[in-house]
C-alpha cells in the first residue's frame, strides 16, 4: 500500500526508537498527551511504547467522538429512535455505547425501534430518499472531521427539498477541549497531572490546520505536534515534542505535512460555516459543560434540526457509579486505575463509553495492552 | 405441468407437504443431488457403517448477500460443514440439508443455490443423501436459509482436538486471512466498492487427508470463520489452557485484502475465512508439514506464523510487525470501521 506501508517500517522505527533514547533526557519525565482517540489505537495496535524509553509515556486524551458524547444525548437520541415513523441513522460506534437504564441504541434497536447504521452521511440521506414516508433522523457526532460532511447533508437535503430528513447535531470541537484540560482544576492548580505536550489530530487537523492551536501552545506554554496516524507519524512527533521541551520552546510543529496546512480545508470550513454556528456551551462526557466547544445547526436550517422538529424528553442521567471515563477522558486516571476496568466493565459488556470504541482509551487497554500494566484490582490484591 | 423455475416464485404450498412440494423436491432437490441414497425417498437416508470413530457436526447458513464474489450460500453451506467435519481429521462421508425458504423467493434463485451447492457436493465427493423443505411467509426470512449437518470417520491413530495444544508446539495458517470477509463485504448493500477479491469458499478435506498423511503429530486443527484468525487462536488459547505468541510478518494476507481493510478500517484478523484452517503440531514437524500443505493447491501460502507457549495462558499475543508486541484479543460485536 502506496503512502501507507513507508510509515509502518520497522528499521525506520528502530532508528528512531534510538534517536528518541538518545535525546530524552534521562533525569526528565515527558508526558505527552495524544488527544485524539485515532493516536491511542495506534500506539496500542503497533505496540509504539515498547519503542519508547521509561521515561516517555502516552497520556491518552479525551478525543474519541463516541466516548465524549455525555449519556444524556444518547437518551435523547434512543427517544428520537422511539418516536413513530423515526428512522434513526448513526456511526456503528454510536449503537453500543451505554446509555440510561442498561439501554443502548443496539438494545432498542432489538426491542424493534429502525436504527440503521450507516457509514456516511450520504447513505442516510440515500434511506430519507428511499423511505418518502418516513422520518429519517441522522445521528450526527464527531469532532471537524465529520463535521463538513454533516453540513453538505443539510445543504443536499434543502435543495433536493428532502423534507423528511434532519440531523441530531451533537459536532464538537477539538481546540475548545484541549483548552478546557488544560484548564481543569487538576492540571492547573493542583498540579496532579503534568501534561508537557500534544500530540495534535492528524484528520482534525487536515480541516481547521494547524493555526488554531496556536493560542494555546502560547497562553499554556505547551508544545503540540500535529501527528499523522501511522506508527511513524507517531515517534517522529514523540521525537519532535521531546526537542521542543529540552530546548524550553512551545510551538505548534506539524509532523503531518503531507496532509495538514496551516489554513486547513478552507472549503470544508466554509460549507461548515454556512450550515452550523457555535453553541454557547455544550456538555462532554468527562470535560461537563464547555463554553463554544459544539456547534448547532443555523436559524436558516432549523427546518433539518431534529431538536426544533421533534420534542425530545429531557434527560438528567448521570455516569455509572464507579466509572472512571470522566477522569480517564482528562488523563487522571489511566483505565487500570478504574475499579470496574476488566472486572464488570469489559468491551463485551461496557459500562462507560471508553471502553466502546477501538478510539477508546479503555477499550484500546484492555484489547491490545492488558499485559504491560496490572489492573488496580490486581493491585490492591496483592 | 414442470415448475416454473424461470419466473416463479416459492409459496406456502411449496411448504405444505403436498403435491406442490413433491413437486419442488423432485425437479429441483433431487433432480441436482441425485445419488442413490437419495432416490431412495425414505425420510432418512441408511448407510452401513465401519468401526471406529465417527464425527458430525452442523452448521446454519445465513449469509447475505446469497451471491458473492467467488461463491454463494449453497457452496458455501457444503465446504462450511465439510469443514467443520474434516478440522477433527475425520474423512467427510455424508451430508445432509434443510432448506428454510421464504415465500416469494424466486425459484431460479433457489435452483441455481442448489445446482451450486450440487456442484460443492460432487466436486468434495461427499453426497447430499436426506434434506428437509420448510416454507415461512413473507418478511420472516431472509430468502433462503440452509443448514447442513455431515458426518464422517475418523482414521484410526488420529486424535485431534481443541485441547490439545501444548507449550513449544507451532502454529500453521494455511494460507492468506481475510479473503471471504473482504468478499462479502465488497458485495453488501451500502458498502459496494470494486474489488478482484474472491472468497476463499472451498472444502478442505483434501488438504487434511495430505496433512494426515505426511505423519506429523497434529494436536488441533481449526478453520478461522467467523471473527476470522484472531478469535479462532484465542478459543484454542482459552481450550488449552496456553498462552501464543504471533509474528505479525509472517501471517499472509493479499495485498488486496489489506488495502480494503485500511480503508474500511478493519484489521485483516478478525476476518472471516471460509476456506483457510489453522494447524497446530509439534514443532519438529512444523517445517515438514509445511512442505506438504504447499505441495496442495488449497495450501499454496501457507505459513508458519508462531508458536504456543506457556506463558499468560488462555492470551494470544503478538510481536507487531513494526517492532512493537500486543495483545491480540477475542473479537468484540461486529468489525466496524472507525468514523474519525
Amino acid at each position: 500500500m502506496k503512502y501507507v506501508e513507508e510509515f509502518r517500517r520497522s528499521d525506520l522505527a528502530r532508528v528512531l526508537a534510538d534517536a528518541i533514547a538518545r535525546e530524552a533526557d534521562t533525569g526528565c519525565q515527558y508526558n505527552l498527551m495524544e488527544f485524539c482517540g485515532g493516536h491511542t489505537h495506534a500506539i496500542f495496535r503497533y505496540g509504539v511504547q515498547d519503542l519508547m524509553p521509561g521515561n516517555v509515556k502516552f497520556i491518552h486524551g479525551p478525543g474519541c467522538p463516541v466516548c465524549v458524547l455525555p449519556i444524556p444525548r444518547i437518551d435523547n437520541a434512543i427517544a428520537l429512535a422511539r418516536e413513530p415513523d423515526v428512522i434513526l441513522c448513526s456511526y456503528g460506534d454510536m449503537l453500543r455505547v451505554p446509555a440510561s437504564g442498561r439501554k443502548s441504541l443496539l438494545k432498542v434497536k432489538a426491542e424493534g425501534a429502525d436504527i440503521r447504521m450507516v457509514y456516511s452521511t450520504q447513505d442516510a440521506l440515500k434511506i430519507a430518499r428511499d423511505n418518502p414516508d418516513r422520518q429519517v433522523v441522522f445521528f450526527a457526532i464527531g469532532f471537524e472531521t465529520t463535521t463538513p460532511p454533516t453540513a453538505v447533508a443539510i445543504l443536499q437535503a434543502k435543495a433536493g427539498k428532502l423534507n423528511n430528513f434532519s440531523v441530531f447535531c451533537n459536532h464538537v470541537l477539538t481546540p475548545a477541549a484541549i483548552q478546557n484540560i488544560l484548564e481543569s482544576p487538576e492540571v492547573r492548580e493542583m498540579d496532579r497531572v503534568s501534561i508537557d505536550g500534544f500530540f495534535g489530530p492528524s484528520h482534525v487537523s487536515s480541516i481547521i490546520g494547524t493555526q488554531p492551536y496556536e493560542f494555546f501552545a502560547e497562553e499554556f506554554q505547551k508544545p503540540v505536534v500535529i501527528a499523522g496516524f501511522e506508527p511513524l507519524d507517531v515517534m517522529q512527533s514523540a521525537l519532535m515534542l521531546i526537542r521542543q521541551l529540552n530546548e524550553g520552546r512551545h510551538e505548534v510543529e506539524n509532523e503531518y505535512t503531507r496532509v495538514v496546512s496551516r489554513e486547513g480545508n478552507v472549503k470544508a470550513q466554509m460549507l461548515v460555516a454556512q450550515v452550523l454556528e457555535l453553541q454557547r456551551s455544550f456538555e462532554w462526557r468527562g470535560l461537563g459543560m464547555v463554553p463554544y466547544s459544539a456547534l448547532q445547526i443555523k436559524q436558516a436550517y432549523a427546518e433539518f434540526d431534529a431538536e426544533k422538529r421533534f420534542a425530545i424528553p429531557v434527560s438528567q442521567a448521570t455516569d455509572v457509579k464507579g466509572c472512571e471515563c470522566p477522569r480517564i477522558l482528562r488523563g487522571v486516571k489511566k483505565p487500570t486505575d478504574c475499579k470496574l476496568f476488566g472486572t464488570i466493565c469489559t468491551p463485551e459488556n461496557p459500562m462507560g463509553s471508553c471502553m466502546v470504541s477501538s478510539e477508546g482509551a479503555c477499550a484500546a487497554y484492555w484489547t491490545y495492552g492488558r499485559f504491560r500494566e496490572k489492573t488496580a484490582l490486581e493491585e490492591t490484591a496483592a | 405441468m414442470r415448475l416454473d423455475v424461470r419466473k416463479g416464485r416459492v409459496d406456502m404450498t411449496h411448504g405444505s407437504g403436498g403435491r406442490a412440494m413433491a413437486q419442488l423436491i423432485e425437479e429441483i432437490f433431487i433432480n441436482c443431488f441425485d445419488n442413490e441414497l437419495l432416490r431412495q425417498a425414505n425420510d432418512q437416508a441408511a448407510f452401513p457403517v465401519r468401526s471406529g470413530r465417527m464425527v458430525m457436526s452442523t452448521d446454519g447458513h445465513v449469509i447475505s448477500p446469497l451471491f458473492f464474489p467467488g461463491g454463494d450460500i449453497g457452496s458455501l453451506s457444503v465446504h462450511g460443514t465439510i469443514n467443520d467435519v474434516a478440522m477433527s481429521g475425520a474423512r467427510p462421508l455424508y451430508l445432509s440439508a434443510a432448506f428454510i425458504l421464504e415465500e416469494g423467493f424466486p425459484l431460479a434463485d433457489l435452483e441455481r443455490i442448489v445446482v451450486s451447492m450440487a456442484k460443492a457436493a460432487n466436486a468434495a465427493g461427499v453426497p447430499v443423501v436426506t434434506g428437509d423443505t420448510k416454507v415461512v411467509e413473507k418478511g420472516k426470512a431472509d430468502g433462503v436459509f440452509i443448514t447442513t449437518t455431515g458426518v464422517g470417520r475418523v482414521p484410526e491413530g488420529i486424535n485431534i482436538s481443541g485441547d490439545r495444544a501444548a507449550a513449544g508446539d507451532a502454529i500453521l495458517v494455511s494460507g492468506t486471512v481475510g479473503d471471504h470477509g473482504v468478499a462479502i463485504m465488497s458485495s453488501r448493500e451500502n458498502l459496494e466498492f470494486e474489488t478482484a477479491i474472491q472468497s476463499d469458499s472451498a472444502a478442505l478435506h483434501t488438504l487434511v487427508a495430505d496433512m494426515l498423511a505426511a505423519g506429523a503429530d497434529i494436536h488441533c486443527l481449526r478453520d478461522p470463520t467467523r471473527g476470522g484468525l484472531a478469535t479462532t487462536l484465542n478459543e484454542l488459547a482459552q481450550q488449552s489452557g496456553v498462552g501464543m505468541r504471533l509474528r505479525e510478518v509472517d501471517i499472509p494476507v493479499l495485498p488486496a485484502v489489506a488495502d480494503a481493510c485500511e480503508l474500511l478500517g478493519l484489521d485483516p484478523l478478525y476476518v472471516a475465512n471460509e476456506g483457510k484452517l489453522i494447524c497446530i503440531c509439534k514443532a519438529a514437524d512444523a517445517d515438514r508439514l509445511l512442505q506438504v500443505m504447499q505441495a496442495h493447491p488449497l495450501g499454496r501460502q501457507a505459513a508458519i506464523i508462531g508458536e504456543v507457549t506457556a506463558e499468560e495462558p488462555g492470551f494470544v499475543q503478538m510481536d507487531t510487525g513494526f517492532g512493537g508486541s500486543r495483545v491480540v484479543d477475542w473479537l468484540v460485536g461486529e468489525q466496524l470501521p472507525r468514523i474519525c
